[in-house]
């Protein structure tokens, strides 16, 4: 069947599309459902693990991190827009308020150690490997 | 998991049936704040990971278009463990009303959030058209 035909009839199917909506549809299933704001991405190394997480407009210093153990919270809030009188919001579509995110890392961190960045908006957490918990290599000695 | 929480999570840009970026990578719809004072009106939208060099504010015709586009930063030698959020570029259209003074749009950037002001023009004044009676 030559598509032209269809064509002249005013029925301009386009072959993919089908396939193009079902591939919409099944590749979304990936995105990532509900998660706990703010939504992090780790990353781990041997010896290091790196935290990431979106949170534009919220100031340095309102971001507080603390680490126990394996433990990592980070908590801070941001402001909603203030109004003056005579202003009004016409969308309001950003969040505000306080937060609290708590992640166990897959080993101890050394708290000392940890370094934290903020970058356009966009916190970055280094966290390292606990000393203590580093694995140790151990020789062994012929007798 | 409570509903304010879904809320803000990001949203995927919907592209068009056919519609197909030329840059790979994802495209998100920034959140956005707009609110209307007394001589201008304020849009303010949450772009983490852009900045002044990588956010376009460009105005074509009645379309204001804001474009971020964010170069993904990956540990080296690092292997993901956890993705809650995903990367990519930023890109809302909002149209403009005739009140906006063209000419003196300006914007900033701080801390990932993208703070356009948009100055009320002088207002469109209403012509009347006088009618004559016919004779």
């Amino acid at each position: 069947m030559l598509w032209s035909d269809l064509e002249r009839f005013g029925l301009a199917l386009d072959p993919w599309r089908d396939f193009e909506r079902v591939n919409r549809a099944l590749t979304g299933w990936n995105a990532p459902t509900s998660v706990e704001f703010p939504a992090v991405n780790v990353w781990v190394a041997e010896n290091n693990a790196v935290v990431t997480s979106e949170l534009p407009g919220v100031a340095p210093e309102d971001i507080d991190i603390s680490v126990a153990g394996k433990t990592l919270t980070i908590r801070g809030s941001r402001k909603s827009e203030e109004l003056k009188e005579g202003e009004s919001f016409h969308r309001r579509e950003r969040w505000h308020g306080q937060f609290t995110k708590t992640l166990e890392m897959p080993f101890s961190i050394e708290s000392g150690k940890v370094e934290a960045k903020f970058v356009k908006g966009v916190l970055n957490i280094a966290l390292p490997r606990a000393e203590a918990e580093k694995p140790r290599k151990i020789s062994v000695i012929s007798v | 998991m409570s509903e304010a929480a879904k809320e803000v999570q990001k949203k995927e840009a919907t592209t068009t049936e056919k519609g197909e970026h030329t840059r790979a990578g994802r495209v998100y719809t920034p959140a956005v704040d707009i609110i209307e004072r007394k001589d201008d009106i304020i849009v303010i939208a949450d772009m983490p990971g852009a900045d002044e060099t990588s956010v376009d504010v460009t105005l074509e015709k009645n379309e204001l278009t804001i474009y971020g586009k964010v170069e993904p930063e990956v540990p080296e030698k690092h292997a993901l463990h956890l993705t809650e959020y995903g990367i990519g570029d930023y890109k809302r259209t909002f149209t403009l009303t005739e009140e906006v003074d063209r000419n003196n749009i300006q914007a900033t950037v701080k801390n990932g959030v993208l703070r356009i002001i948009l100055p009320k023009g002088e207002a469109v004044k209403t012509r009347k058209i006088a009618v004559r009676a016919e004779t």
